[in-house]
């Protein structure tokens, strides 16, 4: 048994962090995090020549990693210092476009010289890939698209987007280049897209792609929980700084044992997530990956609320200040559950037979 | 055992409904069931509308404008009104510093400044929690010195609530220092546009402005403005804290915002069937409505024993607590049963780009506001302190 970080993953962890911490702040990721692109193109370029979306395929599809646990270590980085950057958008498509034989993108996606984003969910699917509303079908020698798609994670300022549609086989995944998308803020940060498909051509990549897009969409959820991880942790130093900095009634708030106890609660439940999410690693790619993604994703879900509501209202007012940092890593936290699919979501994925 | 309102608090509520069915504006309404931020002008349209029926000061004696009602009838016009989508008037003028002036205050401060509170003349904020002293109120440190027939003021104020609407603050200053920090506070009403008075606002969690910081440099303040008497202030400040006792529970509101949450499960759909037939969803709202109904009749109880006046002195902390779980529970699976459509920014989209109900849009920035629930009018922490102290009592 050994729980410790392979030599390589320890060094990528260590140089993600440096890096995050020399180059970025909150305060700096909040000045582009709500503003068309939603992101920094430079700060998401110099990720790049790091290597993160190299790491995100694996060295036979034309990358350089592509483990769960290169996603995981990733991710965690990025959580810990609040990186609003498109990196999950880009993983999930960079998989499929390589899935697809994309080569050619995939190879744009790892320079940063484009990026890409998948649209799946739609206004009335939030988890489950059925029934599908958006649909494909042939015309004139190509394909056409026809619904609305939701919730695509790093869209604005997309080049390509992979979209899943109804396919006559099943559920099958198309291209567009350039797209015309509906462009928004996340509440906590980020750009998310939606787009309106009415016999938009698009290029086939796959007929039937359900198997791989669920793949990619589990490997997405490895992301979210361990961009959680991170900053769960970083929220707890936060909270255990900031007890132990504010004095109320003469003494240090750390020294109130009904505060401490609830500080020990939220450590708990970051030690558990933490688990839950080297389970989810560990079963990644073999049959039980769903039912253990799907464990991740609700623990993560429930007790990012739970530590995000304790951060809040261990600090007070501060906590809810659009100054103070924490109050980003919280919101954070809680909106982790909207996507791919939230808590109640995946219990009913443990629950029902399609994850065992 | 009766748990039913009498004939004439039923015909009493009867009149309310009909009152709030005929003249609460149906803009007014609309946006704070969509949980918009509401405008000086919106409140002080409402304000009007109530004050020319005479149900403004809910809590005042009738000589000076109040009522006259009784405490069950103060409990189903606040009910009443938070069912309906009236917003929640700003408590500072009307809930806090009139019952302290009609208390307190000198018989030429109730003559001006109480019908002033009435026409909305004057829009009252308060200034009570400092950097350094919140939950430890008795610890603040902006300082008023007597000079003449003026106080100097110096300091700083935070978290005044809505105070870019307000033209006049009452503060609680320290006068006397003493070996109780208690003993030496004041309680002094102060016009904002008062030179060496400065406010700026704070950005809450939700990118919104409804919090202020207030700086005092210098500031001259006519000692004819001290309410009560000096280093009486404390005493003032807990009689503020403890009078507006109805509706700490928020009961009305997490009645309507159980409603809007009933609305939108029965309207949008998850895996393909409406989410009011999730199973998780179901038993978590189910639940909720267990927790409302149960505190419903607390509150009725607490209530009723207020009324026969043997009100304990943890119930109203008691209400807090459980009110401000209820809400904000309620709040959290509002902004869960959006799913994924609760992440755009709404303000980002135009009606026709959202893939939710227009009045759900909010639903996220809402929750996370509403967080201030638990924390301010004495945070959850601190009326467990209180309670604590009751039950341990020697």
């Amino acid at each position: 048994m050994d729980f410790n970080l392979s030599e390589d993953h320890e060094i990528l962890s260590n140089t993600l962090r440096r890096f995050l911490s020399d180059n970025t702040s909150v305060e700096g990721r909040n000045e582009s995090a709500f503003d068309a692109p939603y992101h920094s193109p430079d700060l998401w370029m110099a990720l790049c020549e790091l290597g993160i979306a190299g790491a995100f395929v694996s060295e036979d599809q034309g990358g350089f990693g592509g483990s769960a646990q290169d996603i995981a270590v990733i991710f965690e980085e990025l959580g810990g210092a609040l990186c609003v950057e498109p990196a999950l958008g880009t993983l999930m498509a960079a998989r499929l476009l390589a899935e697809a034989g994309r080569e050619d993108i995939v190879e744009q996606l790892i320079a940063g010289e484009a990026r890409a984003a998948l649209a799946v969910y739609e206004p009335e699917l939030a988890c489950a890939l059925t029934p599908m509303a958006t649909v494909a079908a042939e015309q004139g020698g190509g394909w056409v698209l026809t619904g609305r798609k939701s919730a695509i994670y790093g869209a604005p300022g997309a080049r390509y987007l992979v979209v899943a549609a109804k396919t006559g086989a099943g559920i099958g995944l198309f291209l567009l280049e350039d797209p015309q998308i509906i462009a928004a803020a996340m509440a906590d940060g980020g750009g998310i897209g939606e787009l309106v498909l009415d016999n938009t051509p698009a290029e086939r990549l796959s007929d039937i792609a359900g198997p791989e897009l669920e793949q990619a969409l589990d490997l997405g959820r490895i992301a979210l929980c361990a961009e959680a991880v991170g900053a769960m942790s970083s929220l707890v130093d936060m909270t255990v700084d900031y007890l132990n900095q504010r004095k109320q009634f003469g003494k240090a708030l750390s020294s109130f044992q009904a505060l401490q106890h609830r500080v020990v609660d939220m450590q708990m439940e970051l030690e558990q997530c933490r688990s839950i999410l080297i389970s989810a690693v560990a079963h990644y790619g073999t049959p039980e990956a769903p039912r253990h993604v799907s464990m991740a994703k609700n623990l993560v879900g429930r007790a990012g609320r739970k530590i995000a509501e304790d951060s809040i209202q261990l600090h007070g007012g501060i906590g809810m200040t659009w100054e103070y940092p924490g109050t980003h890593f919280a919101k954070r936290l809680v909106m982790i559950d909207h996507q791919l699919g939230d808590q109640s979501d995946h219990l009913m994925r443990i629950m029902s037979g399609t994850a065992a | 055992m009766d748990l039913e309102f009498s004939a004439d608090e039923l015909a009493f509520r009867v009149s309310v409904r009909a009152f709030l069915t005929e003249n609460l504006p149906e803009d007014i309404a609309g946006k704070v069931r969509a949980s918009k931020e509401l405008t000086r002008e919106d409140y002080l349209r409402w304000q009007a509308i109530l004050n020319a029926q005479g149900w403004l000061a809910a809590t005042w004696e009738q000589e000076y404008g109040g009522p006259g009602w009784n405490a069950v009838q103060r409990h189903i016009f606040a009910e009443e009104c938070a069912l309906s989508g009236a917003p929640r008037m700003p408590p500072f003028g009307l809930a806090m510093l009139g019952p302290v002036l009609i208390k307190y205050g000198t018989e030429e401060q109730k003559q001006t400044l109480l019908p002033r509170i009435l026409e909305g003349t004057d829009w009252w904020c308060q200034g009570f929690s400092e950097p350094g002293a919140g939950s430890d109120l008795a610890s603040l440190k902006a300082r008023a010195e007597r000079d003449g027939d003026d106080y100097i003021v110096n300091g700083q104020k935070t978290w005044t609530t809505l105070g870019q609407y307000a033209n006049k603050i009452f503060c609680l200053v320290r006068t006397s220092a003493t070996a109780k920090p208690q003993g030496g506070i004041s309680f002094l009403l102060v016009d904002l546009d008062t030179p060496g008075v400065e406010m700026r606002p704070i950005r809450l969690i939700d990118g919104g402005h409804e919090v202020n910081e207030v700086f005092f440099t210098d500031a001259r303040v006519p000692v004819s403005n001290l309410v009560g008497e000096e280093n009486q202030g404390w005493a003032i400040a807990k009689y503020l804290l403890t009078h507006e006792r109805t509706n700490i529970a928020g009961v009305g509101f997490s009645m309507m915002d159980m409603a809007r949450y009933r609305k939108l499960a029965a309207g949008i759909t998850r895996d393909g069937r409406p989410l009011a037939e999730h199973p998780v969803f179901a038993a978590r709202a189910a639940e909720i409505e267990t927790d409302l109904e149960a505190l419903r009749i607390t509150n009725l109880r607490m209530l009723a024993a207020a009324q026969g006046g043997s009100a304990g002195g943890m119930g109203s902390s008691i209400l807090k607590l459980k009110g401000t779980q209820v809400r904000q529970e309620i709040q959290d699976l509002y902004r869960s049963a959006l799913g994924p459509h609760a992440a755009p920014l709404a303000s980002d989209l135009s009606e026709n780009e959202l893939s939710v109900p227009v009045e759900a849009a909010r639903a996220a920035p809402a929750y996370f506001l509403n967080r201030k629930q638990s924390i301010f009018g004495g945070s959850n922490e601190i009326q467990r302190n209180i309670v604590a102290k009751e039950m341990f009592r020697e």
